[in-house]
């Protein structure tokens, strides 16, 4: 989780966990893990950004401050500099800690649901949205419903003001 | 002997809203005045009581009265006196009363500004404002009652969390509720409308004020909490995409929608079935967030399991609502029957694409929340869905919004010209294509999420621009200027909002694209530089607050040897709660904000820091803060005076744009 979250959730839920709350205090990345190549370094700070911490509620691994995300990011330059490509360094995680720790769900599976979701309603709602400006633009002014004498005046003098 | 008046108001006000909720929709149904105009003293009653009821709860957080479990859990006699108050709301139990007050306080509001509605739709609308409020004073008197004693007061409390001892963050939950609350007077009158089996150019009018109280306190609130975010939590982002921060997100996005499509229902009595829906559904995603936030349930299903009982609770309330207006919905719907004529390249047709793409962009956001709950109870699976995820899905419709916002902002209703529309637009466009082209010239293989967002904000803002100017009609330069001043406050309003989001727009393009960040050990007086700052740590100290322990920094901030300021970041540790916290230093700057984070001290003698350079960060939030004065801006437009009956008639000088 994001502390943002944290904080959120326990202003609202009024609930404060210990264990979760020693977990803030806000350093990431120190500064002994930094790698020397700036290129692998930038490799492992995008790959951090994607991966999960495991024990905090939606904070990546390059947010957190958690020991295990600091395990993580170890890990993950350990095999960057064994000469992993990125991809190799995700999978390497996804089989020791499982899909969980992805940040960026996969395709795989029910999951092109939640990828297509929202272009599939884009395209749902623009049909919808442009098959209902056809029938106004053939529209006559005068439909059914229409106000009585009386209404439309006390309409107008509202309107009017 | 207060506190138990207090529990007493809230009850008796329960009691009101119970009848408030039956006596006028029979006297509506039945043309009986008296029982409709029950309705007014009964949300007047009942707002009285539940203010009593919050400020005898507030008595006892100012007074640090420690035989209430409540306080005991959240309060602590060495706070300073404003968390003290700010801990009435900083919990579970004090944040429903504030939720109900808020109710309450709309339902007052509807009555006292409500004198030109039809009697009959006033009486439903505070009818259905109070069934709602039924069934949140159940949740409180039944499930979270703040009002318990403890049999054995304690000595002293359990102090509020630290965190939230904090000024933005203090204030940020009552900006919210303003805004989800005032949400369920767009619903009241929705329902209402649907009862009474009308829709008129006239409740359009009506809604929209409210739709628009409601969407700026929710921009105040969101903007207060990024803010928050941004300098509280240690490495300066402002937006994480959580499922609290959606929760808040998705019924502003469907506000914004809302207090769009009702001006076509007021201007051009169309898309009045939609409005309805979307007045519902805004309220709706309300209930939703209130209940992903009180159960638990997105972020873990065993929280959820281990205190069912509210979590249960409030989706019996969500069900009940959501499922009786939308029932009552499908029934009365088609009996709206729309009016206007317009033709495809028209103002109308703008903004059905504005409701359109934000709508689609809001279930986007939905989806992706409540994914990893699908995943799980229906593939087994666990997976989880964070930033990368809405960054690719959401922002494109975002980019498709701030591209054809200036164009539709600019058309006529009725019937327009796409040519005569685009036209004066050409200056607006030239100028934000230079910008981009600039930004990408001088920026070597970067993403192009920078030069994208430089474009869409100066779009964004010059259209605004040209769109408050176009207003002023023809002829001489000094007599259009003169105009100005007289132009509508909705006209205003307009570009004022439209500006602001292209301001935020900048904002986050410069931050994403263009921030530089810095990780060492600093030793004393070794000066070190990032971003063309030059920065050194010149003291270390244990500095004692009055209910912390805080480890401050000294780091001189310069630039080409001219001093710029001494920056003072903290460690804190909340010695009671057993918590630290981080207090970032920022020198906020027009153009950027250098942010320094302290860490731990080092084997050697040094100190982890960090810095960032942010361009452009604090344009974010200015442009939240231009959003929601464009908002207010409308709301005080003199249609909507004149609307609640607080005005005489005046000449007017030119017509509402929106």
């Amino acid at each position: 989780m994001t502390r943002l979250f944290m904080a959120l959730w326990l202003a609202l839920a009024g609930v404060a966990p210990l264990s979760l709350v020693t977990a803030i205090s806000a350093y990431a990345v120190q500064p002994d893990e930094v790698l020397d190549d700036p290129d692998l370094e930038a490799r492992a700070r995008e790959l951090s950004r994607g991966l999960r911490c495991m024990v905090c509620r939606n904070e990546s691994i390059d947010e957190s401050n958690a020991e295990l995300a600091r395990d993580m990011r170890l890990l993950v330059r350990e095999r960057l500099v064994a000469g992993d490509s990125d991809q190799e360094v995700v999978e390497f995680i996804v089989d020791r800690y499982g899909e969980y720790a992805l940040l960026k769900p996969t395709t795989g599976g029910a999951n092109w649901l939640l990828w297509a979701a929202g272009p599939l309603m884009m395209l749902l709602a623009l049909g919808v949205g442009f098959s209902y400006l056809r029938t106004r633009q053939s529209a006559t002014e005068t439909g059914p419903g229409q106000l009585s004498d009386e209404e439309k005046a006390k309409l107008s003098k509202i309107l009017e003001d | 002997m207060i506190v138990e008046l207090g529990h007493f108001a809230l009850i008796l006000a329960f009691l009101v809203a119970c009848v408030q909720a039956v006596v006028p929709l029979i006297g509506a149904h039945q043309r009986w005045p008296g029982w409709m105009a029950m309705a007014e003293p009964a949300a007047n009653a009942q707002f009285m009581l539940t203010a009593f009821s919050f400020g005898a709860l507030t008595y006892a957080f100012v007074t640090s009265d420690f035989s209430v479990a409540l306080v005991v859990q959240n309060s602590h006699s060495l706070k300073p006196m404003i968390y003290k108050i700010s801990g009435v709301w900083g919990n579970h139990e004090g944040s429903m009363l504030l939720w109900v007050l808020i109710l309450t306080l709309f339902g007052a509001m509807a009555a006292w500004f409500g004198g030109n509605l039809p009697p009959t739709l006033k009486a439903r609308v505070l009818a259905v404002q109070s069934s709602v409020a039924v069934a949140f004073f159940a949740f409180i008197i039944f499930t979270s009652n703040p009002f318990i004693r403890m049999s054995v007061p304690p000595f002293d409390g359990q102090d509020l969390n630290p965190l939230l001892q904090d000024p933005g963050l203090a204030f940020h939950p009552p900006f919210l509720y303003l805004g989800y609350v005032g949400l369920s007077l767009a619903f009241s009158f929705a329902v209402a409308a649907l009862i009474e089996g009308r829709v008129d150019a006239a409740w359009g009018r009506w809604v929209r004020p409210w739709t628009l109280l409601a969407w700026v306190n929710l921009t105040i609130g969101i903007g207060l909490g990024s803010w928050w975010a941004y300098y509280e939590l240690g490495w300066g982002g402002f937006w994480f995409w959580d499922p609290v921060e959606n929760a808040s997100f998705m019924p502003w996005l469907l506000a914004a929608a809302l207090l769009h499509s009702s001006i076509v229902v007021e201007k051009r009595e169309s898309l009045k079935s939609w409005t309805i829906l979307l007045a519902i559904l805004a309220f709706g995603f309300s209930l939703i967030g209130t209940f992903i936030v009180r159960s638990g349930v997105i972020t873990s299903v065993h929280a959820f399991a281990n205190d069912p009982e509210r979590g249960v609770f409030i989706l019996m309330i969500l069900g009940f609502f959501m499922g009786g207006a939308l029932t009552l919905f499908a029934a009365r719907a088609s009996s709206m029957e729309a009016k206007g004529v317009f033709s495809l390249v028209s103002r109308e047709s703008a903004l059905v694409m504005n409701n359109i793409l934000l709508a689609v962009s809001c279930f986007v956001v939905f989806i992706g929340t409540i994914w990893p709950l699908v995943a799980e109870m229906l593939f087994d699976r666990k997976l989880s869905v964070g930033p990368p995820f809405f960054d690719m899905a959401f922002t494109p419709f975002m980019v498709v919004l701030g591209a054809i916002l200036p164009i539709g902002a600019m058309m006529p209703w009725k019937r327009a010209e796409l040519g005569r529309s685009l036209r004066p637009l050409i200056p607006a466009f030239v100028l934000a294509l230079s910008v981009a082209v600039l930004a990408f010239a001088m920026q070597t293989g970067r993403s192009a999420l920078g030069p994208v967002g430089l474009f869409l904000g100066t779009w964004l803002i010059s259209g605004a621009m040209v769109d408050v100017w176009s207003r002023t009609g023809r002829g001489a330069v000094a007599g259009r200027l003169s105009r100005l001043g007289r132009l509508p406050r909705a006209d205003w309003g307009k570009a004022v909002a439209h500006g602001g989001l292209g301001v935020t727009m900048l904002g986050i393009a410069g931050l994403l694209a263009w921030q530089q960040e810095d990780i060492r050990v600093v030793q004393f007086n070794e000066p070190f530089e990032v971003a063309g700052f030059t920065l050194s740590l010149t003291d270390v100290q244990r500095i004692e607050g009055p209910n912390y322990i805080s480890t401050m920094g000294w780091v001189d901030l310069s630039r080409d040897g001219r001093a710029i300021s001494t920056l003072t970041p903290e460690k804190r540790f909340y010695p009671v709660a057993q918590m630290p916290t981080t207090e970032a230093a920022i020198d906020i700057g027009f153009w950027r904000d250098v942010y320094v984070v302290i860490g731990d001290p080092q084997a050697n003698g040094g100190w982890a820091i960090r810095t960032y350079y942010k361009p452009l960060a604090n344009w974010i939030w200015g442009g939240t803060i231009l959003m929601a004065l464009g908002g207010m801006l409308s709301i005080s437009d003199r249609r909507f005076r004149v609307a609640a009956g607080a005005a005489r008639r005046e000449p007017t000088a030119g017509v509402p744009a929106e």
